[in-house]
């Protein structure tokens, strides 16, 4: 009976709705509001404010399709996504199966806890850092040739490699950590037993190790992939001109060129491709979680 | 086996590399904070003039208040609603729960590009425009899905039988919660407030589109400044920051553990 009643207690939206909406009011006017509020704008030809004529158009959208240029700058950030993404795979993967079977106790957690670290600081002071690193006269380049014998010059900076590598190293801790948990899952007996049974090294990893671990792959390189292609800070630090992209270009609709409903309509679209790129992602995410 | 071995050590060397790609550059940053030349030239000579002067610029500083106090703001309004949404999704069933747990997800997955323009277009449609109103706002919204989830997972630690026994010893509903969840839920919430004042302190991108020239946030005015050409003050100011905010991650996977429990 006393069971029944608490069971009881605990059925229905009521008595939940005061705890849950203050958060979630907050959410649709800060958020669900705001995304919708950009579609809407994204159909008109100027901002509906201070008494400005406005009208519904397909104009925006006429305009990323017929004008090559954007099209090819989403291109080049599904691209730039695409490598960093792959980076990240073939740097971080490593770095987690060491972590998830190598190392033990406590030297797993603390050097664990240094390579996320970094990824829960400030995003923009560490592609500033790169810029100290790369640009000519800058440490590598003095390291290198204090180093080596002859002449070299290292100008990384402004180039499409700075833009990789100021990302890679924002991104790859994501990696290290989707993949340490699913391979810290991973039963030791399995890859005893493939190996007792005659199986190479290589064949364990490729027949046990890599399929278990695929769901913290794919939601590493979901995770890392939609940021990037939604990257504007990074490419415009460290990529100088030739680091535009589909982010800088909304980023100048909005603090340059004052095209809002073209940005507008530019974001939208990004978000479609990211919403896609998730929906594709999301059964295996689920798995994962 | 003297291959397992000699792996192995090839498996820790590469760890030592990984870690010297992830911390390097934000070494060197902090080493040329202190460096003399203002072109960054070695060997260094050391000084602390780029920090001193640091205190000369009122705009910098005003805009770090401002960082602290959104930041600290944000941290208690996101951690408050966040808990109570919590709870609610932790005690009660009703239909539609998974999605509005479901609904936690986009405001964490979509870029923060997209988030920024659309709030910035909003703002501007109600009238709330841009400023610091309007980037608090924006801050919560983004706190408060992270908080959800941290707290969320230390009530998944919880045993709901110890909210029924006290509730048949005659405890009231805010007895049960101050007296009985609260207390085993404190880490959770310490460590989701910690997450909320990260994602506020940090924050870039969204403040940089709902920000105005008086005001605005440490990251937006460095952004503004390293535009404007690099200087020797940009590395003092982003040393304290990347320090503060390691420092704060530091203490948050004192109360969360990021590998899940062991």
């Amino acid at each position: 009976m006393a069971e029944q009643l608490a069971i009881g207690s605990r059925r229905g939206l009521k008595p939940a709705l005061p705890l849950l909406l203050p958060a979630y009011l907050w959410l649709t006017v800060a958020i669900f509001l705001p995304l919708s509020a950009m579609v809407f704008f994204s159909f008109m030809t100027d901002l509906p404010l201070a008494g400005k004529e406005w009208a519904f158009t397909l104009g925006n959208y006429a305009t990323f399709f017929s004008q090559s240029l954007y099209l090819t700058l989403l291109l080049a950030s599904l691209r730039l996504g695409l490598e960093v993404t792959l980076w990240c795979v073939v740097i971080g993967y490593p770095a987690a199966y060491v972590l998830a079977k190598v190392l033990k106790g406590r030297s797993r957690e603390a050097i664990f806890l240094l390579v996320i670290l970094p990824f829960w600081s400030n995003g923009l002071v560490r592609i500033f850092s790169w810029a100290m690193v790369l640009r000519e006269g800058g440490i590598l380049d003095t390291a290198l040739n204090a180093v080596l014998p002859f002449k070299i010059n290292i100008d990384l900076m402004y180039s499409y490699p700075a833009v990789i590598i100021g990302l890679v190293h924002s991104y790859v801790p994501y990696m290290v950590l989707t993949c340490y948990l699913t391979l810290q899952a991973i039963d030791d007996s399995l890859i005893e037993a493939g190996r007792s049974l005659g199986a190479s090294r290589l064949q364990v990893l490729k027949r046990v190790i890599i399929p278990l671990s695929m769901p913290g792959l794919i939601a590493g390189a979901a995770l890392i992939f939609v940021p990037v292609v939604g990257s504007f800070m990074e490419p415009r630090i460290l990529g100088g001109r030739t680091g535009t992209f589909y982010g800088t270009v909304i980023e100048d609709q909005f603090v340059a060129v004052f095209n809002w409903p073209l940005g507008a309509a530019l974001s939208f679209i990004l978000l479609a491709v990211v919403l896609i790129i998730l929906g594709l992602a999301a059964p295996v995410l689920r798995r994962a979680a | 086996m003297a291959t397992t071995r000699i792996l192995e050590w090839v498996g820790r060397i590469y760890i030592v590399l990984l870690l010297a790609f992830l911390y390097l550059p934000i070494i060197i940053m902090a080493l040329m904070s202190f460096n003399a030349s203002p072109f960054y030239q070695l060997p260094l000579e050391w000084t602390t003039d780029w920090y001193a002067s640091l205190w000369q610029n009122d705009q910098l500083i005003a805009a770090t208040w401002n960082s602290i106090e959104i930041a600290v703001i944000t941290t208690i309004i996101s951690t408050v609603l966040g808990s109570m949404a919590s709870l609610a999704l932790y005690r009660y069933e009703f239909r539609g729960k998974k999605f509005l747990q479901a609904l936690l997800f986009p405001p964490i997955a979509i870029p923060w590009l997209i988030t920024g323009t659309a709030m910035l277009i909003f703002f501007f449609g109600i009238g709330i425009g841009r400023g610091l109103v309007a980037i608090l706002l924006g801050h919560v919204a983004l706190a408060l899905p992270y908080v959800i989830v941290v707290v969320s997972a230390r009530l998944q630690t919880f045993a709901p039988e110890l909210e029924e026994a006290a509730r048949s010893l005659g405890a009231n509903q805010w007895q049960v919660t101050n007296r009985v969840t609260l207390p085993w839920i404190m880490p959770g919430v310490i460590a989701g407030g910690l997450f909320a004042f990260a994602v506020s302190f940090d924050q870039f991108v969204v403040s940089y589109f709902l920000s105005t020239p008086g005001q605005t946030t440490l990251p937006v005015e460095i952004y503004a400044a390293i535009r404007k050409g690099f200087t020797p003050e940009i590395n003092a100011v982003s040393t304290i920051i990347i320090v503060v905010s390691m420092a704060l991650m530091l203490l948050t996977a004192r109360f969360f553990k990021f590998g899940g429990e062991k």
